[in-house]
């Protein structure tokens, strides 16, 4: 990778744990007496559970209980007020075992509780429920055929200028796109163990990316008190906005742990995963653009049509980029979204967003071949100088370097234009590029930092890390900011007992809870710059009060600016002081931006191989050039995208959910048959940061990556093969088939 | 999971003689189907007889060829110099299958039996007469991207999914069963078989009987290419795969044997084509006709009509690699 910028990345502060399979992820706790929960689920999509017969499942051996709707206990949290039995189904949600509905194939409709995983899995292969079947509907053409779309605030049309204002340009092409489901699989299964103390109090080890909403959900579900629902989250195997929400699953494990008044633990199957976690939802897009005959974009229409469970409304900004991506005077967008009788879908990396570049960057690259220019020239004829959507600067935008850094690296100008005019023996060669655009922000969060007397530092905040290296790069943060060896820094998290973390999505993690970290350790500093203000050591001939403007924070010592033989550690100022530990605790209360925009950006570039005959794809060079602000530690940003990168892969060329709408089941509803990316279809991932801080967005200058890593990842794939071969696919995934 | 018994069998006749006392057991190898197949409540067997410490690992050469034992793991017999440098083929299918994890774990014998990857076969609420004859062929009008071309019936169009044996196919290997009434050589060929009427008898093997081991004969096949279309570049199973075998002597095709997998109930050996190609000269057209020639009584489902345009250039591409 190139470094713009020279920097102390360090390794992974828990990479030796997860390397050694010391990381204890939330289905790894083990009490005494502990037992295992495990699911039935329906095996009809939609109607009314008639009868279940549990006798067996009951009487099976190391059976502690069973619970169904018949008798799961009372929920505070289950009854619904009389305003929200006046809201339309898909505003209702659904809580497990609240009712007899089934309102998708595989849904809950017992949990088993027994002494071994073993033998709960067995009992609850023995329940057996009898159905009214209700006709469903799965099918999302056949929804937009003869569904009607939801309504509300979210789905308002947008227009700037003219609507439909490519139609009249000179040069214009309108293309429709479509993608699948793509089901969240993270390595780790989602798991809970649940371990009550009594009937009130409760600690949770969880997969969440929310510590506080977990908990809010839990107290809210059971009456309970903040105080006593403790959730506990050390380590997550990847979860990508599956682990928001309280699932299904989650409610059942604690209902059941509570019941049987034991800890309890409960582990998704992988085919579980498929409806009861969320995915990224089914999408179809008209794209129309239009330009002058020198590329200057006159109208960009974007209208996509995506869907959501019966019971939950999930939208998402699928058309939003189209609004500010490019500058044009003339955008209209439309969203609308048919209710399917499936599990709800939920984010998923690049939420909206990566739907909706796959299809305008596809787009923009067909007007370019139109217009007869160079996609990556189109692209710059209409950068958007400023946030035309919001009438805003920009807090920092460097997008054009993106585009420079990649096509240098790429060797794009060697790209003849000409579709199917590369080879390399059999192999087509095709080179695309796509971009990515993702909103950066700054939530509010609290960290504490504690400098002890042995000169070791502790920060602390209540945010769980989903894989991204969050711990490593807060303590990276504080060892520069504090002037303190990393290895004297340890980051205490995942914890509800900690200091209120931000959630860990959206990309903004590093922003919100950096900016808290990065205050708590600049207000140390200046804490103990006060300590030893009249400190004989720094005493000279001019100075007899050091203020913190004169000291150099360096090595866990402070040192004078003009002298730094005078120096004195920050142990030694603890101790001195007779203090166990000096304590900052720093509420940082967010940035509402409203005088700017802030995004992030990405642009990828692809080179792809298609085998002439087979029609054989291979990705054959992937890189990635981004602007995510400053970047903290180039180790962890760099596997960021790289994990994008490949979940880009996955979603360009292999990840399909597929469903048989006869049924409303799953078909391939497994590892075997749902493809991701494995390492043989991985080439090595060239990453570049343009690495400049932004100055608005927060002190450190970070904005987010983990989203727009993959966003606009497709397109540049598509783009690619359609570069190779002169064949334009705009369904993903693109397998061999389509190009025969 | 239903509780079985679990025994382990010390020699050929042990084992035999323990599947005849209880006819709902079965044999377990690498265990990487069958526990699968066990976990998804497809495959329910009272008795699991373990034969892992049966003495039939062994490759060896003879005057005639070289056998393979059945519990031969599928990464070693690929490694294996006799293999490589006689059947070259063999090893190039084998490396083109599942994962190198599985194939550490893979027997001959167990991927000669392993069941069709079928999503309504794997999926007990859904109906599959391979699993349960009479509830219908879920795949028939269905998801069936994967699913067969050749020699279907109206009751099943699932494949074999195995590599393996559509190399073993082409290279006329003969199958060593013993059961209680003694030993017995199939004709590869004929081991598979297709569904017709009971789809749920996937081969020929006797109720009863254990394969001992393969023997490919010796051979004068001097081209030989296994090509492998799939959905990504490893571990995943067959579109279409063809196995090519030609002999080759100035320019003239002397020998040819030509197999394909994913688009049958078994390896599909491509004998119209061969016969085709026996004795003309190499050359683009005549593949080319073999491969027209291949498509004979091929038909579609729908999801898998792209099979019908991918065969000919898979066979033709196959044959182009080989003579390369
Ligand atoms: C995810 C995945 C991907 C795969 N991809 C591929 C692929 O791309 N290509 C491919 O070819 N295969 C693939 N496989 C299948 C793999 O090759 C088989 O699972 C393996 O060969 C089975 O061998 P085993 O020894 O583990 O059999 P087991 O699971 O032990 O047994 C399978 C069956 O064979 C029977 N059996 C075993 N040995 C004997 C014997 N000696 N006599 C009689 N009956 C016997 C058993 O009773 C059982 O019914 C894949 C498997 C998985 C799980």
């Amino acid at each position: 990778m190139d470094k713009i910028i020279e920097q102390t990345d360090i390794d992974r502060v828990d990479g030796i744990q997860k390397v050694t399979g010391t990381a204890k992820y939330s289905a790894e706790y083990d009490f005494p007496g502990m037992v295992y929960g495990v699911l039935a689920t329906s095996n009809i999509t939609k109607g009314i559970i008639n009868a279940i017969d549990t006798k067996a499942a009951e009487n099976a051996p190391g059976v502690l209980a069973v619970i169904t709707h018949l008798n799961c206990p009372e929920l505070p949290g289950y009854k619904s007020t009389p305003e929200q039995d006046k809201l339309v189904p898909t505003k209702k949600g659904y809580k497990v075992f609240a009712d007899n509905i089934i309102r998708f194939n595989g849904q809950p409709i017992a949990i088993v509780v027994a002494d071994t995983f073993e033998r709960a899995t067995h009992a609850a292969s023995l329940i057996k429920a009898n159905y009214t079947k209700e006709k469903h509907n799965t099918d999302f053409d056949e929804a937009i055929k003869s569904g009607t779309p939801l309504e509300g605030n979210n789905f308002k049309e947008y227009v700037r200028g003219e609507a439909n204002a490519w139609i009249n340009a000179p040069v214009k092409i309108e293309a429709e796109y479509t993608m699948p489901i793509e089901v969240h699989l993270p390595m780790e299964i989602h798991g809970i163990t649940v371990v009550w103390d009594g009937e009130d109090k409760v600690t949770l080890y969880e997969k969440t990316q929310s510590l506080s909403g977990t908990q809010r959900n839990i107290v809210r579900t059971f009456g309970l008190k903040e105080e006593n629902v403790r959730i506990i989250t050390q380590f997550i195997g990847g979860a990508f906005g599956s682990a928001f929400n309280t699932w299904p699953h989650s409610m059942a494990a604690l209902i059941a742990g509570r019941k049987v008044g034991k800890p309890i633990k409960l582990m998704l199957t992988r085919n579980q995963m498929f409806n009861l976690v969320g995915y990224r939802p089914e999408a179809k897009q008209k794209l129309g653009l239009g330009a002058s005959a020198d590329g200057k974009l006159m109208g960009i229409t974007h209208e996509a049509i995506a869907m959501t469970a019966s019971y939950n409304e999930f939208t998402e900004g699928i058309v939003n980029g189209s609004r500010s991506l490019y500058e044009c005077p003339n955008v209209n967008t439309t969203y609308k979204v048919f209710p399917l009788d499936l599990s709800q879908p939920t984010w998923m990396r690049g939420p909206g967003e990566t739907t909706g570049a796959f299809a305008l960057e596809s787009a923009m690259d067909e007007l370019a071949y139109a217009l007869k220019m160079d996609p990556i020239e189109f692209r710059l004829k209409n950068y958007a100088e400023t946030d035309l959507e919001r009438k805003k600067p920009y807090s920092s935008k460097y997008l054009k370097e993106c585009y420079e850094l990649g096509a240098e690296k790429i060797n794009w100008k060697e790209r003849n234009p000409e579709p199917r005019s590369m080879k390399e023996g059999d192999w087509l060669i095709g080179y695309g590029t796509g971009s990515g655009i993702f909103s950066a922000w700054r939530g509010a969060a609290k960290a504490v930092a504690k400098l002890l007397p042995d000169g070791t530092m502790i920060l602390q905040s209540g945010v769980t890390d989903m894989g991204p290296g969050t711990a490593t790069a807060m303590t990276n943060l504080a060892a520069e900011t504090m002037g303190l060896s990393h290895t004297k820094i340890s980051f205490e998290m995942g914890d509800t007992n900690l200091p209120p973390g931000p959630m860990q999505g959206g990309s903004g993690t590093t922003s919100t809870l950096g900016t808290a970290v990065f205050a708590a350790c600049e207000n140390m500093k200046k804490k103990l710059a006060a300590m030893i203000k009249d400190n004989a050591v720094f005493h000279t001939e001019i100075v007899h009060e050091v203020k913190v403007e004169d000291l150099v924070f360096e090595n866990g010592y402070m040192m004078l600016k003009t002298d730094k033989t005078k120096k004195i550690s920050y142990a030694e100022v603890i101790k001195s002081a007779g203090l166990s530990e000096l304590e900052i605790s720093e509420d940082s209360k967010g940035n509402p931006m409203l005088n700017h925009s802030a995004f992030s950006y990405a642009v990828h570039f692809v080179k792809v191989k298609v085998h002439s005959k087979t029609g054989v794809i291979k990705i054959d060079r992937a890189v990635s050039a981004v602007d995510a602000g400053k970047i903290i530690n180039n180790k962890t940003a760099e596997s960021q995208i790289i994990g994008a990168v490949v979940g880009g892969i996955g979603m360009s060329l292999m990840e399909e959910g597929v469903i048989d709408h006869r049924y409303g089941r799953w078909v391939n509803n497994n590892f075997a048959d749902y493809h991701v990316a494995v390492n043989a279809d991985v080439p090595n991932i060239e990453v570049l940061f343009v690495d400049k801080p932004d100055p608005v967005l927060n002190p450190i200058g970070a904005k987010g990556m983990g989203e727009v890593g993959i966003v606009g990842f497709a397109a540049a794939v598509t783009n690619a093969i359609f570069h190779a071969t002169g064949k334009r696919i705009r369904e993903i995934p693109v397998t061999a088939d389509k190009l025969i | 999971m239903i509780n079985f018994e679990y025994i382990r069998a010390s020699s050929v006749k042990a084992a035999v003689d323990a599947l005849a006392k209880n006819p709902t057991g079965g044999f377990i190898a690498g265990g990487t189907n069958l526990i699968d197949l066990m976990k998804r409540g497809v495959t329910v067997p009272t008795r699991l007889i373990d034969i892992n410490n049966l003495p039939l690992k062994e490759i060896e050469e003879s005057k005639t060829g070289i056998s393979i034992g059945a519990l031969a793991i599928n990464s070693e017999v690929a490694e294996n110099e006799l293999i490589k440098n006689n059947f070259p083929l063999l090893s190039m299918a084998f490396a083109a299958g599942a994962s190198p994890q599985l194939r550490n774990m893979a027997t001959v014998g167990g991927n000669m039996m392993q069941r069709t990857r079928c999503t309504y076969f794997y999926d007990t609420t859904m109906p599959c007469n391979k699993r349960q004859p009479g509830t219908g062929c879920g795949a028939l009008n269905g998801y069936n991207r994967m699913h067969a071309i050749f020699g279907t019936s109206e009751k099943c169009i699932a494949v074999h999914p195995s590599d393996m044996c559509v190399a073993l196919a082409a290279l006329n290997a003969t199958v060593e069963v013993s059961g209680i009434k003694g030993e017995r050589k199939i004709l590869f060929t004929d081991f598979h078989r297709l569904p017709g009427e009971t789809p749920d008898k996937d081969n020929t093997l006797q109720k009863g009987e254990i394969i001992t081991g393969v023997t490919i004969p010796f051979n004068s096949f001097n081209k030989n290419y296994y090509l492998k279309i799939r959905d990504r570049a490893s571990y995943a199973f067959a579109l279409i795969s063809v196995a090519v075998a030609l002999e080759i002597k100035d320019g003239i095709i002397k020998k040819a044997s030509l197999a394909m997998g994913g688009v049958a109930h078994k390896p599909w050996r491509l004998t119209d084509a061969e016969k085709y190609l026996i004795g003309r000269p190499v050359d683009p057209g005549h593949f080319q006709k073999a491969a027209y020639l291949a498509m004979k009584g091929a038909k579609g489902y729908g999801q898998n009509n792209f099979k019908l345009k991918m065969v000919p250039i898979a066979i033709n591409e196959a044959l182009t690699k080989a003579i390369a």
